[in-house]
């Protein structure tokens, strides 16, 4: 059974009778399939109804949800002969960003992004997908690494923030984030970054300054978390609902900002319902992009990249 | 863009005009807590007479300290749609506007200037604190183009002068976005070959420092400002560590290796001269400097 947010309760409750009955259908009691059968429906309606109309502060809940595939999933999925790179060379490697080698659909690349961890020991280990200024300059390494073999680069963005304490505060995370954006709009290779779960201010545009920006449908993406924003705003972070209206983080409204350029579907009941079809739905994203940014030299990837970010805030939501 | 276009010399007394505020007032230095007589805290470039601690200047005041003879044109800045988000809290994001432009007699909270220092052709782009915070957003993004594009167009050096605490969250992810769009600003004077300078005065925090404040050729930070990426309070409260001494002061950065120079107010202007004339005027010639001259 997956974990199962506030607002899908009563979803929780169907599918626990829906186990329940499970349990009983091996006395092969022809009543009990159907039954069953017909809850099934049921659950299908329900998810397809609270899906198809998830408020704001619902998606950030959803783009946060523990199971949701994360960063290794989909380079599982997605990309051969991974081969993961580590280190800044100058302090550590930052296990909440991953970066390496591999070949996506038969063409080599560098793949990039942060991860969250899928259990609590790797949660840990990977500090939930919030960097240090090492991670940052191991992407910088790497964007760097692939502009000298003209590799394309994809960066896959699922972070809270970059990470704040004293450590990563001494070691210069405002030079280090800044640095990888500057990395991202220098480089003469297809930039392709994706937005998979939670883009989290300055730690997320850090890898996300690409020639194509594509997000998952229950993904979110904003300048600061609702909860933040509401605890400033507002002075209290019970607000977090309002300021994740007010904020405009759903891909929808970011296509319309112009922000993001395409939204990639997710499966009934999200994410976390499906991982195979989401890995396999932004994979065919990804290719789409890779093959349209093809056509493009070196010198004009770099310059339609700038010209796209120079042009953002010239559309408005009516 | 021509450089004298509205280029006006200020009056002598626009530059010791004292924000309105009457002569026998005392302020309260936030360093030591004394109260000092506000014509003495003004003559001292408003540095603490007891404590040298550094208090904020407003951008006329920044600008007329830094430029020669303290004079200098602006340019116009294009305005672009404010409210992209049609952003609502407590208060409409539009009347939180209003309400900034009403107080600052400006339209929001970056000023460009011109000038020249040390007799070089300068641009200048200073926040305005005064301004939502010296918030970075959408306009603010705009000057930084707008300062980079004068400086690459007059072969100048480019100087700008954070004082923020961010971005401008009523903008949402359009303020994000001027994190990418400044440092394509700063990249376009870099690659004119011309300095790029930072003067990172207090404070200088989030999206602003971590793009085109970090970027800068030289960074040069007044003495006790705060600079760095996540709040102390975020860092505190969420983190539960406990911060070292000076945390994210500028001597801290200069001790830590993110800044080059940190240098008192009343040194500053020459500073920057001597770094601009190292830069700009590689050779001297017997009898002193040679004639600036545009690359
Ligand atoms: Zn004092």
């Amino acid at each position: 059974m997956p974990t199962f947010l506030d607002f899908e309760k009563p979803l929780a409750e169907l599918e626990g009778k829906i186990e329940e009955l499970r349990h009983l259908e091996n006395s092969g009691d022809i009543n009990i399939a159907e039954e069953v059968a017909r809850l099934q429906a049921k659950v299908d309606k329900l998810l397809r109804q609270t899906y198809a109309k998830l408020s704001p502060w619902q998606k950030t809940l959803v783009a946060r949800h523990p199971e949701r595939p994360h960063f290794l999933d989909y380079t599982g999925r997605l990309i051969e002969d991974f081969t993961p790179l580590a280190g800044d060379r100058s302090f550590a490697d930052d296990h909440a960003i991953i970066g390496g080698l591999g070949r996506f659909r038969g063409r080599s690349v560098m793949v990039i992004g942060h991860e969250k961890g899928s259990d609590t020991a790797a949660r840990v280990q990977h500090n939930f997908g919030m960097a240090r200024p090492e991670g940052y300059r191991k992407a910088q390494r790497l964007m760097d690494m692939a502009d000298r073999f003209r590799l394309p680069v994809l960066a896959l963005v699922d972070t809270p923030g970059a990470y704040p304490g004293v450590d990563a505060e001494a070691r210069g995370q405002a030079e280090a984030i800044a640095r990888s954006i500057e990395t991202c709009l220098r480089i003469r290779v297809p930039l392709v970054a994706a937005i998979i779960g939670e883009g989290g201010s300055g730690g997320a545009i850090a890898l996300a300054a690409g020639n194509r920006v594509l997000m998952l449908e229950h993904a979110v993406y904003s300048v600061i978390s609702p909860e933040g924003c509401a605890s400033i705003l507002w002075r209290s972070a019970e607000q977090a609902k309002e300021a994740a209206e007010a904020l405009k983080l759903t891909a929808e409204d970011l296509l319309k900002l112009g922000v993001i350029d395409e939204i990639v579907p997710e499966p009934l009941g999200g994410a976390h319902r499906g991982a195979a079809e989401t890995i396999q739905a932004l994979g065919d994203a990804i290719e789409r992009s890779l093959g349209q940014l093809g056509q493009e030299n070196g010198d004009s990837l770099r310059r339609l990249r700038r010209e796209k970010f120079l042009e953002m805030g010239k559309r408005s939501l009516g | 863009m021509s450089w004298l276009t509205n280029f006006v010399r200020p009056k002598l007394q626009a530059l010791v005009r004292k924000n309105n505020v009457p002569d026998n007032l005392w302020e309260k230095c936030p360093g030591c807590g004394q109260m000092i007589f506000h014509r003495e805290l003004e003559a001292n470039l408003r540095v603490c007479t007891q404590c040298g601690h550094h208090l904020r200047l407003t951008w006329q005041k920044r600008l007329g300290l830094l430029f020669d003879d303290g004079a200098f044109g602006r340019i116009e800045l294009a305005r672009t749609d404010p409210d992209p988000l049609k952003f609502r809290d407590r208060k409409r994001y539009g009347e939180r506007l209003k309400e900034s432009q009403a107080k600052t007699g400006e339209q929001d909270a970056i000023v460009v200037a011109h000038g020249t220092m040390g007799g070089l052709k300068t641009v200048i782009a200073a926040f305005n604190f005064d301004f939502m915070g010296g918030s970075m957003g959408a306009a603010v993004g705009d000057g930084l183009i707008a300062a980079a594009r004068l400086a690459v167009a007059e072969k100048a050096p480019l100087i700008v002068i954070p004082a923020s605490g961010g971005a401008r969250m009523q903008e949402g992810i359009i303020s994000l976005m001027q994190m990418p769009r400044s440092i394509i600003a700063v990249d376009e004077v870099k690659e004119a070959g011309l300095p790029y300078i930072v003067l990172l005065s207090d404070p200088t925090t989030g999206g602003v420092s971590a793009s085109f404040a970090m970027l800068g050729d030289i960074a040069v930070a007044e003495p006790g400002a705060v600079i760095g990426f996540a709040g102390a309070r975020v860092i505190e409260e969420t983190i539960r560590e406990k911060l070292p001494e000076g945390f994210q002061r500028s001597e801290y950065l200069l001790e830590h290796g993110m800044v080059d120079l940190v240098v008192p107010r009343a040194e500053l202007r020459e500073t920057l001269i001597r770094i601009l004339r190292l830069l700009r005027q590689p050779r001297l010639d017997a009898t002193g400097l040679v004639p600036y001259q545009a690359v």
